[in-house]
């Protein structure tokens, strides 16, 4: 009895866990609790790409991709916990999709030596790559968006932004305030004035922010939000009749899930953006050949082509370029997290590349170095048309003012390093 | 010009304080019946919004399960419902809840410690949470049943012209102002005045007393808990209506701590009174204070004010004064 209940225990262990030979990319996702709306979405589009790959092409290299999922609930405990027992598993790689959770594992990683893919959001100062040997934050991270942000209203005001007003209203954290240093400099740099409005989080009551707003009168707002705090902002907006075209959201305030509750009234509202959104890549006849139609696809494929998908989607697009890249420097198709981190820094993404993959103008063009993880961060704007109810691309990818950006990279990356005692490399 | 707009901030506040009422309610009813802080009302609030937005859009609930189980994929039944039919079927469906909440939880929690009960209501704030995402999905979803939102162009003309300041208030404010104050009056009348009412508060008083008189324990259980679950149902709509409905609609009854602790948890004006004070005291902290400490200062605010009065008046302000002899 005795035996067979031993055979059925290890069978059901190898049945749950991933295959020796595979590779695992834990998806710390997050499919409840107050942003659980954004979270599912980008999850779906993070496990469909590599389903994709593994049904199309067999994996990549020949090995196939598991990406067990781990429920974080955007809660910075529970991600560290999922951490922890996932990276047993052999994970390659990790992409928390929070800033909290990033942050917390950050000096994790770099003890286990597993690299840590944050596009978009995380630690700013990761991008230099000399202290954060482990953390990649390619293409784009906070400040490369704050300053696209400005250099968008730079060009709508004919290069000069002085004398102008622009409020930052906020999310009460750590990924909230990420911006503010950069805006302040740029307001120094442009001579705008900038005055800042936290929100405490989850921002379903801004009453006294958008009051302020409305006697104030700033010619732009700037939001940095997340959750319920987007969809409450864009209706305080519309209660106020603030002019929507002037208000620009962080690529996590650009989402359909942000303005399809505020309905007609969130007509022009703009965002920051870091890639390509909507059905219409070629890559699409292929998820829908051997993903959705086959119904391999996460929740069924219902928010195939959403912001968030097309986020999530992206994400393992990077991740699956650079496992790439580490078989062809290893010379093997089963690589280990510290050949993945090789992978990362020796990751190019041209047009070309793009257009391989089915995703023609999609990104910004990606190469990431031993100095520099974070790639051009090039960044551009869409603007939501609720008629239509469809995001629309309005400005080329834009260059950041690295001018102002390098400096304080440098500034808050070494102030780490003395305080956790790295020595820079490369 | 200053005092105008502090003005402008303190109505704000007293509108914000009667959205938060609102959730408050439900609590205190069901604090009255059983001495239970019922843990699950944000989320009652919750299930209750996305219910109706299932039952208005016509949705098929358990959708996504039919799928993944019996691979029937079929997620609308191809017909929308009108917003005061699917509110009166959505009450029905809270009548339900209450319903399986006595039959399955309460009914076998009868005589134990407050704590227990408190416990319970843990426990079933999990279970529907999970629940109506698994029924009705976990997006965000649009609740529209014809209520008003923007700016009240008639307040701004006449404060204009008055005073030369045109306030902003939300209609959906006014709304909820309006709808609060029917609301109240009518569970004031109904506690105060009805045979129901008088059997609700005699079981708040003693259960074992309020059983030995012929009051079925059952029955006033059911129908308090249909009365919560409506409140919450007035509350989801009011709140989903503002910012969708989502899972976020479950955390406003963090809202509603404060304000029971200064209303007092047994009283309906108190947290009516309580909602008041909270919303215009948190608004004018921010306005006058927050700047100087960064702001963001509400929910700080909310918590520090209750917890002074927790000191000095633990009961709160209308609650009944608790005096146990040991």
């Amino acid at each position: 009895m005795k035996l067979k209940l031993a055979t059925v225990a290890l069978g059901a262990l190898m049945a749950a866990a991933p295959a020796m030979a595979d590779l695992v990319v834990p998806n710390l996702s997050y499919r409840t609790g107050p942003y659980g709306a954004n979270g599912t979405q980008y999850a779906d589009g993070f496990n469909d790409y590599f389903t994709l790959l593994n049904e199309r092409d067999g994996g990549i290299g020949g090995e196939k991709v598991q990406t067990p999922e781990c429920e974080t609930a955007y809660n910075t405990e529970e991600g560290v916990e999922c951490y922890e027992a996932t990276k047993g598993s052999g994970a390659l790689v990790y992409n928390p999709l929070s800033t909290g959770i990033t942050y917390q594992l950050i000096p994790k990683v770099s003890a286990d030596k597993i690299p840590l893919y944050t596009p978009g959001y995380g630690r700013t100062s990761a991008k230099n790559g000399k202290v954060f040997e482990w953390v990649f934050n390619a293409p784009a991270n906070y400040w490369d968006g704050a300053s696209v942000a400005v250099k968008y209203l730079l060009d709508q005001n004919g290069g000069s932004l002085e004398g102008k007003k622009i409020a930052l209203i906020y999310h009460n954290s750590a990924y909230g305030k990420e911006p503010i240093r950069t805006l302040q400099e740029l307001s120094r740099k442009h001579g705008f004035s900038l005055t800042e409005l936290p929100v405490d989080p989850p921002g379903q009551e801004q009453k006294s922010q958008w009051l302020q707003i409305r006697r104030d009168k700033p010619d732009y707002v700037l939001m940095w939000g997340w959750g319920v705090m987007n969809q409450t902002a864009i209706q305080e907006a519309a209660n106020i009749r603030f002019p929507m075209e002037n208000f620009i959201g962080i690529w996590w305030s650009g989402s359909e899930v942000d303005v399809k509750p505020v309905g007609a009234s969130a007509n022009g509202y703009k965002a920051l953006t870091f890639h390509g959104v909507g059905t219409g890549y070629p890559i699409y006849e292929d998820m829908k050949k051997f993903v959705i139609e086959p119904g391999k696809a996460s929740q069924g494929g219902q928010f195939v082509g959403s912001v968030l998908y097309s986020r999530g989607m992206y994400a393992a697009v990077v991740i699956a370029e650079a496992i790439r890249k580490a078989q062809e420097l290893s010379g093997t198709s089963n690589i280990t997290a510290a050949q993945l981190r090789d992978g990362f820094e020796a990751l190019e993404i041209t047009p070309e590349r793009l257009s391989e993959l089915g995703l023609p103008d999609f990104g910004p063009e990606i190469r990431m170095t031993c100095d520099n993880h974070g790639g051009s961060g090039m960044a551009r704007l869409q603007q939501w048309d609720a008629s239509a109810g469809k995001w629309t691309l309005i400005s080329d990818f834009t260059q950041p003012d690295q001018e102002v950006l390098d400096p304080l990279i440098l500034e808050d990356s070494e102030a780490y390093a003395k305080e956790a005692g790295i020595s820079p490399r490369c | 010009m200053e005092f105008l707009y502090a003005s402008e901030i303190l109505l704000n506040g007293l509108m914000a304080g009667v959205m938060y009422s609102l959730v408050a309610l439900g609590f205190v009813l069901i604090y009255k019946a059983s001495g239970v802080f019922n843990y699950a009302q944000g989320v009652l609030a919750l299930f209750a919004a996305m219910t109706l937005v299932g039952i208005m859009e016509g949705r098929v609930p358990f959708a996504h399960l039919l799928g993944a189980v019996f691979g029937i994929h079929v997620s609308s039944f191809g017909w929308t419902v009108p917003g005061a039919v699917a509110i009166l079927l959505t009450a029905l469906v809270m009548v339900g809840v209450a319903i399986a909440i006595e039959k399955l939880v309460l009914k076998h929690l009868v005589g134990q410690e407050p704590i227990i009960l408190f416990m319970a209501t843990i426990g079933l704030a999990w279970f529907l949470e999970g629940l109506g995402d698994v029924m009705w999905g976990a997006d965000v979803k649009v609740l529209d049943v014809g209520l008003p939102q923007g700016i009240s162009e008639t307040v701004e003309t006449l404060t204009n012209d008055w005073l030369g300041y045109g306030f902003f208030i939300d209609r959906l404010d006014i709304w909820a102002a309006m709808i609060a104050a029917v609301l109240v009056a009518a569970l004031v009348g109904f506690s105060q005045y009805t045979k129901q009412g008088r059997a609700m508060r005699a079981v708040a008083d003693d259960h074992q007393a309020a059983l030995s008189v012929g009051i079925s324990l059952q029955f006033i259980w059911i129908m308090v808990w249909s009365i919560a679950g409506f409140v919450a149902l007035v509350a989801g709509i009011m709140w989903g209506t503002k910012s969708g409905v989502q899972f976020s609609l479950s955390l406003i009854a963090l809202k509603a701590l404060p304000v029971l602790m200064l209303g007092g948890f047994t009283s309906i004006p108190g947290a009516i009174v309580g909602g008041l004070i909270i919303g215009m005291g948190e608004k004018l902290f921010e306005y006058f204070i927050g700047p100087m400490v960064g702001g963001a200062t509400e929910n700080w605010f909310a918590y520090v004010l209750a917890l002074i009065f927790l000191v000095f008046r633990p009961q709160g302000l209308f609650g009944e004064r608790i005096i146990e002899r040991v």
